[in-house]
C-alpha cells in the first residue's frame, strides 16, 4: 500500500541533485524530496529564477549552480518540491507533508543530502528580534532580493565575507563587519597552508572578498571580542572590545555567523553513529567509503557527512548515485575514481579553513545569563546547574530543563547545549553526547496528523 | 546493619534496575540503614520511568493497586519536602469522560464498589463541573469519574530526584553496568555478574523494567512479558483550556496540558518496541487516531501542531498488574516490575513497602494478588 522507490533523495541541493542525475541515468527509480518550491537548496537557492542582475550580485559561483539545476530537470528523477520529511523509520518508511497532506514513501536506499545548519552563535541579545545570520541574510538575498539596512555582520568564517560582498554588490554595504577571529589564527592556519594550495582558487577567492569590503569603505574591526547585542524589544546596536577599545554601533539588525555544522537530524533520527570532527568542532555520522552511515541503506551526501562545500558536495552526491547504480547491478558511466581525484583536491582547503575560521571560545562556553535554547528561553547557567546536579548528558539535561524540547527539535541549540555540558563536566568535547532525535522533524499540524494516509489495517487496541 | 569494612562490591541488598521503582526502594532501604548497590544497565530514568506521561493518578486502578496507589498519594503530598525538588507534581483532576449512557453506568457501578471497599476519592461529576477545568470540550461528553485531587509530575525530574536523595542517603548507583546473571552462594549470599566483576548481597530485589524477564527466568521463574512501547506526543503551545488529566472511556488516551501551555497525549497506542536495542519507536499510523480522537473531544486541539513524539519500553503483564513480592522459589529475592504502564504513580509507595518487605520480612500490604506465582505456578517453594 506504500510506494516504494529504489532511491529516495533527501534534499535539492548540489549534493541531492547530483546523486538524483546520477541514479537515475543509470536507470533506477529516484525520487527526490525537497522543503524548498525550486532546486538548488540553500546554496543555489532560487537559482532558476535568477536574472542577470541578481547573477552578477551572487557572483560566480552561485551560476554555477545552473549546470547542476538544469541537468536534474533534465533527469528522469521524480521531483517532490515543497516536500518536507519528517520521520524517516528503521523499517525505511518516510513520511512526508507537501500542500497540508501527509504521504508515505518507502525506498531501498535513502540518500540524506540536507546539508549543513549554521553554528549557534549564543551571545547576549541574541534572540532578539533584528538578529539573523549570514545564511539568513543569504536567503533573504536569493529569494527575494531583499537586504536588512543598517546591519552589521559579526563573527568569522568564509560566507560572513561573502554575504559582506554581495551587500555590496547589491549597493547595500553593511555598516560594518565585526570579526570575531582571535589573534593568533592566522599564524595557526599557516600550518595548513601548504595543503591548501592544492585548492589554491578558494584562497584567491576569499582575499578577493575582502578586499572588495575594504575597498568598498566598510568599516572592518578585526580580533572583536565581548559581543553583546543592546535592544530592549529589537536590536539598537552591537557592542564589543577591538582595536584596544571598547564600540558600540547602532544599528537595527545584526547578522551572526560563525561557520557552519553538519546537519545531524536525520543521521541522528535513525541513530547512526557519529563522531567528534576535531578539525570542524563538530559532530559528523560515521560514514564508509561509498558515504553509507552505519544504517544499512542510509547515505549522507554533502555538507550533512561533514563540511565541504557545495563543489564536494556535488562530487560526493555523483559518487554515491554512481554507488546505488553498481549496487543495484546498473550500468555505470561516469568514472568514480576521477571523482575522488577531484574531490580530494577539493576539500584540500578544508583543513586551513577549518585552522583559521574555529568557532570563536566565547560562544562554546557562554556566560551563565546568555539564552542557549531559544525555543525554551534556557540560559548556559541552567544547563552548568543541571549539569552539577548530576545529569550525565544531553538527553537528561533535557529531561530536565527543556533544552531542545521545542519546535526546532535542538537543531538550533544542540552542538552549543553539548559543548557547555561537557565543559562543565570537565570532558573533552569527543565524548560528549548528542539529543536524541525525535519524529517528527519538523512541526506537524495535528488535523494534518489525523488525516496520516491508511497504509495498514489499525491494530486491536485494548481499552486502558 | 552497615558493616563499615564491607566491601564496596558486597551490600545487604542489591538493586537490579536504576528506574522509578529500583531507586525508591533503595531510598527507603538506605533510610531504614541498609547499604544498598544499585545496577542500572543504562543511565537511570532513561527507558519508562523517565520518559512516561507522569500521571500521578489512583483513578480507575486495579483494586489490588488502590491501597498502593492511596499510599503513593500520601507521599506525593510531601514529595517536594521529602525529596528536595518539587519534581514538577501539581495537584489536578484526574478524569475519565464517558460519551454515552452506557459508558456512565459503568462508571458509576465502579465507583460504587469503591465506595462499599471504602474509598471515596473517586467520584462522578457532571459537564458543568467538567467544563470548569476544561474549557474547550466537545457536546459529545455526558459525565466523567473523577479523583479531583489526583495530579501529574514530570517523570525523568522524579526518578532523578529520588535517585539523588538514595544517594544522599547512601545507596551506591552504578549505573552503565548491566546485571547479566545471578547466582546463589554456598554461604548463602547473592552473585550478581556484570562486565564490571560481580556485586554480592544476601538480599536482592529485581527492579528491572522490560529486562526482568529474562533474569527471572533463568532462576527458574519464567513469567510472559510482553514490550509494550506506548506513544506520546508533545504539541506547540496553546493558551489555557485545561487543568485536568484526562483520558476517556472506550478509547485509549491521556491527555493533559502543561503548565507552560503545551499539551501532552499518551494513552497507549502501541509503538515499536526493541528492547534487544534499547530502542522504541514511534510509527504514526496508529498516532493518526490519537490525533482525531484529541480534535474531537477538545476542538481547540486543530490549532496545535506536534513537536516531538516519542514512546518508552514498558513491561506488560498479560493481566495489567505488577509482578511484586518475593520469589517463592529463593530466599532472598524479590520482585518489583512489570508494571503494564501505569508505575509512577506507585513508584514512592512501592519503594517504601519494598523496603519494608525486604528489611523486615513483612509488610501489612496486600501483594498477594502480584505474586509471580500466578504466571509460574504454586507455593513458596523455600
Amino acid at each position: 500500500m506504500v510506494r516504494e522507490v529504489d532511491v529516495a533523495v533527501i534534499g535539492a541541493g548540489p549534493a541531492g541533485l547530483a546523486a538524483a542525475v546520477e541514479a537515475a541515468a543509470a536507470g533506477l527509480s529516484v525520487t527526490v524530496l525537497d522543503e524548498q518550491p525550486a532546486p538548488g537548496g540553500q546554496v543555489y537557492r532560487a537559482i532558476e529564477r535568477a536574472d542577470s542582475g541578481r547573477l552578477a550580485i551572487l557572483g560566480q559561483d552561485y551560476a554555477e549552480g545552473r549546470e547542476l539545476v538544469a541537468a536534474f530537470r533534465a533527469s528522469r528523477a521524480e521531483y517532490l518540491p515543497a516536500a518536507t520529511v519528517w520521520n524517516i523509520g528503521t523499517d525505511r518508511l518516510i513520511d512526508y507533508s507537501q500542500g497540508g497532506e501527509i504521504a508515505c514513501l518507502r525506498a531501498t536506499a535513502i540518500v540524506a543530502a540536507t546539508g549543513a545548519l549554521e553554528r549557534p552563535c549564543p551571545v547576549p541579545g541574541w534572540t532578539l528580534p533584528g538578529v539573523t545570520t549570514a545564511g539568513g541574510l543569504q536567503i533573504l538575498l536569493k529569494g527575494a532580493g531583499v537586504v536588512e539596512d543598517d546591519l552589521v555582520l559579526a563573527g568569522a568564517g568564509p560566507l560572513l565575507w561573502l554575504i559582506a560582498s554581495q551587500l555590496v554588490a547589491a549597493g547595500a554595504p553593511p555598516r560594518a563587519v565585526v570579526e570575531t577571529l582571535p589573534r593568533g589564527r592566522q599564524a595557526a592556519a599557516l600550518a595548513r597552508l601548504p595543503g591548501a594550495l592544492r585548492a589554491a582558487g578558494y584562497l584567491r577567492k576569499g582575499v578577493a572578498l575582502m578586499n572588495a569590503v575594504r575597498r568598498a569603505g566598510v568599516a572592518v574591526h578585526t580580533h572583536a571580542e565581548g559581543l553583546e547585542i543592546e535592544g530592549e524589544t529589537r536590536v539598537t546596536g552591537l557592542r564589543f572590545r577591538a582595536e584596544g577599545g571598547e564600540h558600540r554601533l547602532h544599528c537595527t539588525a545584526v547578522g551572526l555567523h560563525q561557520g557552519v555544522i553538519p546537519n545531524p537530524q536525520v543521521t541522528r533520527l535513525l541513530r547512526c553513529e557519529h563522531v567528534w570532527d576535531a578539525s570542524q568542532h563538530a559532530f559528523r555520522p560515521v560514514l564508509d567509503d561509498d558515504f553509507q552511515t552505519t544504517f544499512p541503506g542510509l547515505y549522507v551526501a554533502g555538507d550533512a557527512g561533514g563540511i565541504g562545500g557545495a563543489r564536494a558536495a556535488a562530487l560526493q552526491g555523483r559518487l554515491v548515485g554512481m554507488h546505488l547504480a553498481a549496487r543495484a547491478g546498473r550500468k555505470v558511466a561516469g568514472k568514480p575514481a576521477a571523482l575522488r581525484t577531484a574531490l580530494a583536491r577539493d576539500l584540500a582547503i578544508r583543513p586551513f579553513l577549518e585552522a583559521l575560521y574555529a568557532p570563536d571560545p566565547a560562544i562554546l562556553n557562554p556566560a551563565d545569563s546568555t539564552i542557549v535554547c531559544r525555543c525554551e528561553e534556557v540560559t548556559a547557567g541552567r544547563v552548568r546547574a543541571a549539569v552539577k546536579l548530576g545529569a550525565p548528558g544531553a538527553n537528561q539535561v533535557k529531561s530536565l530543563v527543556r533544552t531542545g524540547m521545542g519546535p526546532c527539535q535542538g537543531r538550533v541549540c544542540g552542538v552549543a547545549v553539548s559543548a557547555i555540558i561537557a565543559t562543565a563536566r570537565g570532558a573533552p568535547p569527543d565524548t560528549a553526547d548528542y539529543y536524541r532525535i525525535r519524529p517528527p522533524l519538523k512541526p506537524l499540524a495535528l488535523t494534518e496528523l489525523a488525516a496520516y494516509p491508511m497504509i495498514a489495517p489499525d491494530l486491536e487496541i485494548r481499552e486502558p | 546493619m552497615t558493616q563499615p569494612s564491607q566491601p564496596a562490591r558486597s551490600a545487604d541488598v542489591v538493586v537490579i534496575g536504576g528506574g522509578i521503582h529500583g531507586s525508591s526502594a533503595a531510598l527507603y532501604l538506605a533510610q531504614r540503614g541498609l547499604s544498598v548497590i544499585v545496577l542500572e544497565k543504562d543511565s537511570v530514568g532513561r527507558h519508562a520511568s523517565g520518559v512516561n506521561a507522569g500521571g500521578v493518578r489512583r483513578l480507575g486502578r486495579h483494586l489490588a493497586e488502590v491501597p498502593i496507589a492511596v499510599r503513593s498519594r500520601r507521599i506525593w503530598a510531601t514529595v517536594a519536602d521529602f525529596l528536595g525538588d518539587d519534581c514538577g507534581f501539581e495537584v489536578a483532576p484526574q478524569m475519565r469522560l464517558a460519551r454515552s449512557e452506557e459508558h456512565l453506568v459503568a462508571m458509576r457501578a465502579r465507583v460504587a464498589e469503591m465506595q462499599a471497599l471504602g474509598y471515596h476519592h473517586e467520584v462522578m461529576i457532571g459537564t458543568n463541573q467538567i467544563r470548569e477545568y476544561i474549557h474547550s470540550l466537545s457536546d459529545e461528553v455526558v459525565g466523567a469519574v473523577a479523583c479531583l485531587d489526583d495530579g501529574f509530575a514530570q517523570p525523568y525530574q522524579t526518578t532523578f530526584a529520588i535517585h539523588r536523595k538514595a544517594r544522599a542517603l547512601g545507596a551506591r548507583f552504578h549505573e552503565g553496568v548491566r546485571a547479566l546473571g545471578l547466582t546463589r552462594e554456598a554461604g548463602g549470599d547473592w552473585r550478581v555478574a556484570t562486565a564490571e566483576g560481580d556485586f554480592t548481597a544476601p538480599r536482592v530485589l529485581l527492579a528491572g523494567g522490560l529486562w526482568s524477564g529474562e533474569i527471572s527466568a533463568t532462576l527458574g521463574e519464567p513469567v510472559p512479558i510482553i514490550p509494550f512501547a506506548p506513544m506520546m506526543l508533545v504539541t506547540t503551545r496553546l493558551p489555557p483550556f485545561c487543568n485536568a488529566v484526562v483520558g476517556a472511556a472506550g478509547v485509549p488516551l491521556s491527555f493533559k496540558q502543561m503548565p507552560n501551555g503545551t499539551v501532552v497525549i499518551g494513552g497507549g497506542r502501541p509503538g515499536r518496541p526493541d528492547a534487544a536495542t534499547n530502542r522504541a519507536e514511534t510509527t504514526f499510523h496508529p498516532l493518526r487516531l490519537s490525533a482525531q480522537t484529541c480534535i474531537s473531544l477538545f476542538p481547540i486541539m486543530a490549532e496545535a501542531s506536534v513537536v516531538r513524539t516519542w514512546a518508552g519500553l514498558e513491561a506488560e503483564m498479560p493481566d495489567q498488574i505488577p509482578v511484586v513480592g518475593p520469589s517463592l522459589r529463593h530466599e532472598g529475592l524479590y520482585y518489583a516490575f512489570g508494571f503494564s504502564g501505569h508505575g509512577f504513580q506507585l513508584g514512592l509507595g512501592m519503594g517504601e513497602i519494598m523496603a519494608e518487605l525486604i528489611a523486615t520480612g513483612a509488610t501489612d500490604v496486600d501483594l498477594a494478588p502480584f505474586s509471580i506465582g500466578r504466571f509460574t505456578g504454586g507455593a513458596p517453594a523455600y
